[in-house]
């Protein structure tokens, strides 16, 4: 009891105790495609990327560069933190539609 | 149909690579068949449940649902595989010597069985709800045609079973004393190589900090989407950018666990 009270008191706080990002950057999912492809963050920042998905089904973003993959169900926004990152290029894609859902997130 | 085959392949995988270890591991028990069907059957209910209301969880905690639940899912599997690996190295020898306490192996059997039960549930879970969510927005979004889609799927679903069970062949073939030896060690890195995921989800909901990111880069050298590297990723999460808080996790995990067999192992054991 005593650990899934803890547990409880964790998850609920985490997010105020959470480390606030730098900059929010948001990244629309529509036809399948991101928009804008191509996406320019500070370097050697956190960056909260808000990825919304305007399409009616599930997209996965999905980075190897980065690190990171996340569903954002269809009609839906979800956020996924990167950074802070070196200076360059970052590639990111979308899983369920990999042919045209692709883009790149630019540091400098 | 190509497209949806892979991706329901690679989720299929990293569930029946689990499976398929945890069946080795508790090849001697009895009943062990009917438990596994259990975890199994419970986690497809639970992915088309979590499939389901993906968008409520997906917006709880301004949009990092996802990441606790999935991180807490991980946690789950973590401290039930590493409950079995204890459980293993106390009750191993027995097992694999056959000369054991029947009346009290059928009770302890039971309860190390439901532990399995719901390792296997979890990654169940965690896979099939993605599968799912992927599934039902081809068939609602209307890119491709029913048949071509269930055919997919069952081609995917197959070749990732197919994949699972041939790594379970391989495994029984070793010999029941070393068989243990051989699933503790994997079983020890797959809960680290899970930790250290889990640790991944709570970076990216900025939830934990990542520290040094990353903290190596073997992207050129063994890639995270090649099939050696994939492999690798699902079976002893290996990451080619895994950043410090990640590693932290994964050893510091691997270590409890390992210190959690050692205090376990029968003294007469250590003396043979």
């Amino acid at each position: 009891m005593r650990i899934a009270r803890f547990l409880a008191a964790a998850v609920l706080l985490a997010p105020v105790t959470g480390f606030a990002a730098d900059t929010d950057v948001t990244i629309v999912i529509r036809d399948h495609k991101f928009e804008p492809a191509e996406v320019k963050v500070p370097a050697g920042k956190k960056v909260k990327l808000v990825i919304d998905n305007q399409d009616a089904t599930a997209e996965e973003f999905e980075s190897h560069d980065l690190n990171r993959e996340k569903v954002i169900p269809g009609k839906s926004r979800g956020s996924v933190l990167v950074g802070p990152l070196k200076p360059g290029k970052y590639a990111f894609f979308g899983e369920f539609h990999e042919a045209t859902a692709k883009g790149v997130i630019v540091a400098e | 149909m190509l497209g949806a085959a892979i991706i329901v392949f690679r989720e299929t995988l990293e569930a029946a690579l689990l499976i398929s270890v945890v069946a080795a591991a508790t090849r001697s028990l009895d009943h062990r068949t009917r438990w596994l069907g259990i975890g199994l059957a419970s986690g497809v209910i639970g992915s088309l449940v979590v499939a389901g209301c993906m968008d409520t969880i997906a917006n709880v905690a301004d949009g990092i649902g996802q990441d606790l639940f999935n991180a807490l899912v991980l946690g789950a599997a973590v401290c039930m595989l590493g409950w079995h690996n204890v459980w293993m190295a106390r009750h191993g020898a027995e097992m694999a010597s056959n000369a054991r306490d029947v009346a009290r192996s059928v009770h302890e059997g039971r309860r190390e069985l439901s532990a399995i039960a719901v390792v296997i549930a979890l990654a169940v879970l965690r896979e099939g709800s993605e599968t799912a969510l992927f599934l039902f927005g081809m068939a609602s979004g209307g890119e491709l045609a029913m048949p071509a889609i269930l055919s997919g799927g069952v081609l995917g679903l197959a070749a990732g079973a197919g994949l699972g069970y041939g790594m379970y062949r391989g495994l029984v073939r070793i010999p029941l004393r070393r068989l243990f030896s051989v699933t503790s060690v994997l079983i020890l890195l797959l809960a680290a190589g899970m930790a250290g995921q889990s640790a991944r989800f709570l970076i990216q909901a900025d939830v934990l900090p990542g520290m040094v990111t990353p903290l190596w880069d073997t992207s050129n050298i063994l890639p995270i989407n090649s099939p050696v590297g994939s492999f690798l990723h699902i079976l002893i999460g290996y990451d080619a950018r895994p950043s410090a808080t990640q590693v932290i996790f994964y050893a510091t995990v691997a270590l409890v666990i390992l210190a959690g067999m050692r205090w376990a192992r029968p003294r007469r054991v250590l003396a043979a």
